[in-house]
């Protein structure tokens, strides 16, 4: 048991220190240039070879050990660069249920970051029951046919890409009628619209109206049915704070609150949470040296991590109420981590089911 | 970075859980079992674990034993000789504000004064809040006997209560789980109802949380410099005692009346979380903000 560096992960977190020391003076200064350089931020994360620890070589990661990630989120945090962009999910679901053909077209893109994604799951009408989602795909020559109505659809506005969700047999029991596609964002038959959330981002979450979007048949993600399969593997991974890196994100509000203003409980609480949620983060991606791959345990991760982000939120609002407007609308952005990725019921009907055994 | 613990260190865990499930009290009438507490005594004595740190163990062993013991409410002293013979002292118990909280059957008590340790003859021990560890008060005059280095012995008293804690919680927690998958109200399990079922999620997310914290603080203890250590320390105990705190109540909520009687262990569990909490109390006062 070693909490500390190897030599190999020593050198990795120096070179990468020196690397963010050069980059800093571009660090993006505000919200919104934070906003107008995530592509361009990726895409200079990766070329300095600093992303995609854990992914194979041959779509362009970096085929290390998954700690790796913890040592960039670190460093990143330490440095007060942008936050590493999230799209493990994305890369395991593609990873896991996609053919070689459409692996070798799609990861290299998705993972240096030259060509951006969206994932299409929820709709206005199925949030929590995902299954009853009603968005279709119908069969049109070699071609499929899309029509519905997606919501919650992050970074959709600058989306090259959709991992898209949609029905194609009505007539079998709704969790195998659905399958999944990789659909062009950039046709007709697209409509954005942005959502402007409580802290009045509007560059994170979109909707997106599909009226005749079409999709090439040889884009399904498997076969017809595969979709839910699919689903099931991204919202696990989407779940998983040790593909987020959210614990150095929250270290950083928390050493900015010290620095601002008097020691309370609140603020102390927070930093415990934090503390706790860090040595987390580390004993699960150890144990993924074993080959444990987390199902249902990723429920408990996102439930810890949800705690925590929302004890920093109220930590900023014991120490600088409304005052500060930017650490004002990080407590805001705190109240939707209970709900996005699956809300914290659904992740506690899912460890009473599925790990403790609770007829729920 | 590999924080996974290792095989020998899986072993010496199997084996103090199975020692405590085989001796340990299965329900609160055989608190009162002499003749168990006597093998049970007789058995712990004889695997050595009261002198794991003379013997060269880490603190993660240390807490692996005293979690599980904590785990099994084993009625016979562990806490207080292994942090005496962390001191230097293998016979005696450990003695906290004039008071050795774990000395069943033993009479010298050592702690801590600044970085001097004192010694003392012990009055008779008796169970107290704790229904499974009984505290004895000192008794003679303190003489000096050696010196170690505070933080680092500190550091390990904040540890082994808090894996303590911690191993009382997943005790309580087993306890209420077992208990909503049998028992029936309007027809079905109460673990099928949502506001059960949520309630046992939440415990489990705290275990899980509390495991995590707790594991670098007992490597810490050997590992890091004596401050970091500390600290460490003082984190994983505030976090281990607030979430056991939440965990036993819970367990007796889940209970319902039953957990409100004295048969119920539930209430065993809770009086150790809340006697082991207040052994080197952490207040979030002492917790350092902002270092990194």
């Amino acid at each position: 048991m070693d909490f500390r560096d190897s030599a190999a992960e020593l050198a990795f977190r120096q070179r990468l220190r020196a690397w963010l020391t050069e980059q800093a003076p571009n660090f993006p200064k505000s919200t919104e240039e934070y906003w107008a350089r995530q592509g361009e931020w990726h895409q200079s994360l990766h070329a300095a070879g600093f992303f995609g620890a854990t992914w194979p070589k041959e779509f362009g990661g970096l085929e290390l050990p998954p700690v790796y990630d913890v040592i960039v989120d670190e460093e990143l945090a330490r440095a007060g660069a942008p936050p590493r962009p999230s799209l493990g999910y994305l890369v395991t679901g593609l990873g896991r249920h996609a053919g070689k053909d459409l692996q070798q077209r799609f990861l290299p893109g998705m993972i240096d970051g030259t060509q951006r994604w969206c994932q299409g799951f929820s709709e206005p009408g199925a949030g929590s029951d995902l299954a009853s989602l009603t968005t279709t795909a119908t069969l049109d020559g070699d071609e499929y046919v899309i029509n519905g109505h997606k919501i919650w659809t992050s970074y959709s506005d600058v989306a090259d890409w959709c991992l898209l969700l949609a029905r194609t047999d009505k007539d079998v029991p709704r969790h195998k009628g659905i399958s999944a596609f990789l659909v062009n964002m950039h046709q007709a038959g697209i409509e954005q619209r942005p959502l402007k959330m409580i802290n009045g981002v509007s560059n994170e979450f979109g909707q997106v109206l599909f009226d005749g979007a079409r999709v090439p048949a040889s884009q399904m993600v498997g076969n017809p049915g595969d979709g839910w399969a699919l689903a099931m593997t991204v919202v696990g991974h989407e779940r998983e704070p040790s593909t987020l890196g959210y614990a150095a994100r929250y270290e950083k509000t928390v050493n900015q609150l010290a620095r601002k203003s008097a020691p309370s409980d609140e603020l102390a609480w927070a930093t415990v949470q934090v503390q706790v949620l860090r040595q987390h983060v580390r004993r699960r991606l150890s144990e993924q040296l074993d080959g444990i791959s987390h199902g249902p345990e990723g429920s408990i991760d996102k439930l810890l991590m949800t705690w925590v982000e929302q004890s920093v939120g109220h930590a900023v609002l014991a120490q600088t109420g409304t005052a500060d407007l930017d650490l004002f609308n990080t407590y805001l952005y705190s109240r939707s981590q209970s709900v996005m990725g699956g809300t914290s019921q659904i992740q506690k009907n899912i460890i009473a089911g599925r790990i403790l055994r609770m007829a729920v | 970075m590999d924080v996974r613990l290792t095989s020998e260190q899986q072993q010496l865990r199997d084996a103090a859980a199975k020692l405590a499930d085989d001796l340990g009290p299965g329900a609160v009438g055989e608190l009162d079992d002499g003749e168990r507490v006597a093998r049970l005594e007789k058995t712990v004595a004889a695997t050595g674990w009261r002198s794991l740190r003379s013997d060269g163990a880490s603190g993660v062993e240390v807490a692996l034993v005293a979690e599980e013991f904590g785990r099994g409410l084993v009625d016979v002293p562990f806490l207080g000789p292994v942090l005496a013979d962390d001191l230097g002292h293998g016979s005696a118990t450990i003695v906290v504000g004039g008071l050795a909280p774990d000395a069943r059957g033993l009479g010298r008590g050592v702690w801590l004064d600044g970085g001097s340790v004192s010694a003392a003859d012990l009055g008779e021990a008796r169970p107290g809040v704790d229904l499974t560890r009984w505290a004895a008060p000192v008794s003679g005059g303190a003489t000096v006997v050696g010196e170690v280095d505070p933080q680092r012995a500190q550091a390990l008293a904040l540890v082994v209560t808090a894996a303590d804690i911690l191993g009382a919680a997943r005790g309580a927690f087993d306890l209420a789980c077992d208990y909503a998958k049998v028992r029936e109200q309007y027809g079905k399990a109460i673990g099928a109802y949502q506001s059960i079922a949520h309630m046992l999620a939440e415990s489990l997310v705290l275990i899980e949380g509390s495991i995590s914290i707790l594991r670098y603080a007992a490597w810490a203890v050997d590992e890091e410099e004596p401050g970091v250590a500390a600290e460490a320390a003082r984190v994983a105990k505030v976090y281990c005692a607030k979430s056991a705190h939440t965990i036993c109540e819970t367990s007796i909520q889940v209970h319902g009346g039953i957990g409100n009687t004295w048969e119920c262990a539930a209430h065993v569990y809770l009086r150790r979380v809340l006697v082991s909490t207040g052994l080197w109390p952490v207040s979030l006062k002492e917790i350092s903000v902002g270092l990194s």
